[in-house]
């Protein structure tokens, strides 16, 4: 378990974290997603005592992290896969973190074992590429064999099969009963891995909820038109009460049926080219609610929720 | 926390980097090797040596010359040994695994020193005996007043050096930026300012004029206001202000 208490984060003017409250529950994945820049690296450096609170306290299974001893038994974490020295072999890393922590050099073998290099455990880390170093800091964070995980863009850099295992060690591990705290700045990773969502938007919460809520809440279901009668089609629409929204040369329809659209044109003697009952990407719900976040806590000329915005373009004015 | 876990641990990782190898090598190579050469160099002119110089001549002491540049060897590794924790990002990595900053630190300055006061204690007697050697006649013993003080006091000199190093790496952080600051200051700025007639009353006062006073046995005719471990003395407290400097940082500072 992992508690946040009004966790914030100043510099200078900037706010870089702001009155954080949430709590991260064992037992499941909880994703922790904004887009890039929303604070989520620098919540993840407090929860581990590296970045000082301006204001606010993490509670890790009930105490500051400064308190807990060995901390690597409780909490082990993955922040940057190159958070290591170059010029020293994968085993000494290993065995470095493992000493200070009174871990025995047995559990250095497992882990190496576990993510994979053991075969090139002698060789330097500088040597590693992208997905090797994201596979060493994950067996630094396994070392303790804590009840408390923490991977902060994990699948950064991984190739498919690596990104595949890593899902697949997150779900093992979360099944074994810990806590497992992932960050990703990618809705669709999410989707696939976590079963509870904590959103963040410029430091902000905005919303901390199951992943089933969220597909419930956030997803829109509308259908798809294209017809070669546009404007007649407008007019059949407007007469049985109906409104559509104009994409490109298609028309989205919100809060209707694709039976109930297809009846209505065949009534009328309608051609139609596409008639299709569409649902909204998580991606895109994640898009909306950052964004609307964005517009409504501090700018005003952003473009409504909803419009086609590129995709983040909200995020990069902040 | 047990401090002995630290401690281990801090060992593995000095032991596991090559240049923990190559700094303290190159440290006590060139060294030797200087003091052996200028040892030589003014056995050979010694005939042309004016009275005056022939009278005050302090064979230890030029057999220690090589530490001028063999320093700069030491400043290199006590730089790397703490400020790569930074350029690597391993910092982050260490201080999740040892939160309590003051043992991470004191741990890694103490488990530094060891190696650096080894290999300082080789290269000082390496230094002397070499060096009085191939002076020959003009050779003072290690049983001379004053000699094995100097010797002793030579890898002393060496270590707090390192230590030094250690404290300025802690507080810039920035391998480069140290050796930037570390290197033109006791490789330039102390000797200049200990050769100009008017700050060379300040200049004594920079670590490195005041703790090689210790290598020098003949001292005739000097108005330095300290003696051999006063000056030392004077070195220890310039590494102190410097580790207490960098712990300081470090506690406050986000990692």
């Amino acid at each position: 378990m992992i508690a946040l208490e009004g966790l914030t984060k100043r510099y200078g003017e900037k706010v870089a974290v702001n009155n954080l409250t949430f709590e991260v529950r064992p037992g499941i994945v909880t994703g922790f997603l904004g887009p890039n820049g929303a604070g989520k690296s620098t919540t993840m450096r407090m929860i581990l005592g590296l970045d000082h609170p301006t204001s606010g306290a993490v509670r890790i299974e009930g105490r500051r992290y400064a308190e807990l001893r060995d901390p690597l038994r409780t909490i082990g974490a993955l922040l940057d896969a190159n958070a290591n020295h170059g010029g020293r072999s994968a085993y000494h890393h290993l065995l470095c973190l493992a000493q200070s922590n009174g871990l025995p050099e047995r559990r250095v073998r497992e882990v190496l074992d576990v993510v994979g290099l053991s075969a090139v455990a002698r060789k330097k880390a500088k040597g590693f590429s992208m997905g090797m170093g994201q596979r060493l800091g994950i067996a630094a964070a396994l070392l303790g064999d804590p009840r408390i995980l923490m991977f902060d863009e994990p699948v950064n850099g991984l190739d498919p099969e690596g990104i595949h295992w890593i899902r697949t060690l997150m779900q093992r591990l979360a099944a074994e009963g810990r806590t497992v705290f992932v960050s990703s700045h990618l809705m669709s990773e999410m989707a696939l891995t976590a079963e509870h969502l904590v959103v963040i938007g410029q430091g902000r919460l905005l919303a901390d909820l199951s992943m089933a809520d969220f597909i419930q809440r956030n997803s829109r279901a509308y259908v798809r038109v294209r017809t070669p009668e546009r404007e007649r089609f407008l007019d059949v629409l407007r007469s049985a009460g109906l409104t559509a929204m104009e994409t490109g040369g298609t028309l989205e329809l919100d809060g209707v049926a694709a039976e109930q659209v297809g009846e209505l044109a065949a009534r009328h003697g309608l051609v139609l080219h596409e008639l299709s009952p569409q649902q909204a990407s998580l991606e895109e719900a994640f898009m909306r609610l950052t964004a609307e976040s964005v517009e409504y806590h501090a700018h005003s000329d952003t473009p409504p929720a909803g419009e086609r915005a590129p995709w983040g373009a909200d995020w990069k004015k902040g | 926390m047990a401090v002995a876990q630290v401690l281990r641990s801090e060992w593995t990782k000095i032991r596991s980097v090559s240049s923990t190898v190559w700094t303290l090598s190159v440290a006590l190579v060139v060294t030797v090797a200087l003091g052996v050469l200028i040892s030589w160099l003014t056995r050979r002119e010694w005939g042309e040596m004016p009275a005056r110089d022939r009278l005050t001549f302090d064979p230890t002491f030029i057999s220690f010359a090589g530490m001028s540049l063999g320093q700069l060897a030491m400043i290199v590794f006590g730089v790397l040994v703490v400020s790569t924790e930074y350029s690597t990002g391993m910092i982050r990595t260490s201080l999740a695994a040892v939160p309590q900053r003051g043992v991470f630190y004191a741990s890694k300055i103490a488990v530094a020193t060891v190696p650096a006061f080894v290999v300082s204690l080789v290269t000082a007697f390496a230094s002397f005996l070499l060096g009085q050697a191939v002076l020959g006649p003009h050779r003072a013993a290690l049983g001379d007043e004053g000699v094995l003080r100097a010797v002793v006091g030579g890898a002393l000199y060496m270590t707090l050096i390192a230590v030094f190093s250690m404290g300025v790496a802690a507080m810039l952080r920035s391998p480069m930026l140290a050796l930037g600051v570390l290197m033109p200051f006791f490789f330039l700025l102390s000797p200049i300012l200990g050769a100009v007639s008017a700050t060379k009353k300040v200049g004594r006062y920079l670590p490195d004029q005041a703790g090689s006073r210790i290598m020098q046995v003949v001292t005739v005719g000097d108005d330095v206001p300290y003696g051999p471990w006063g000056g030392l003395g004077i070195m220890a407290l310039w590494c102190a202000a410097a580790l207490a400097g960098g712990y300081l940082l470090l506690k406050r500072r986000d990692a």
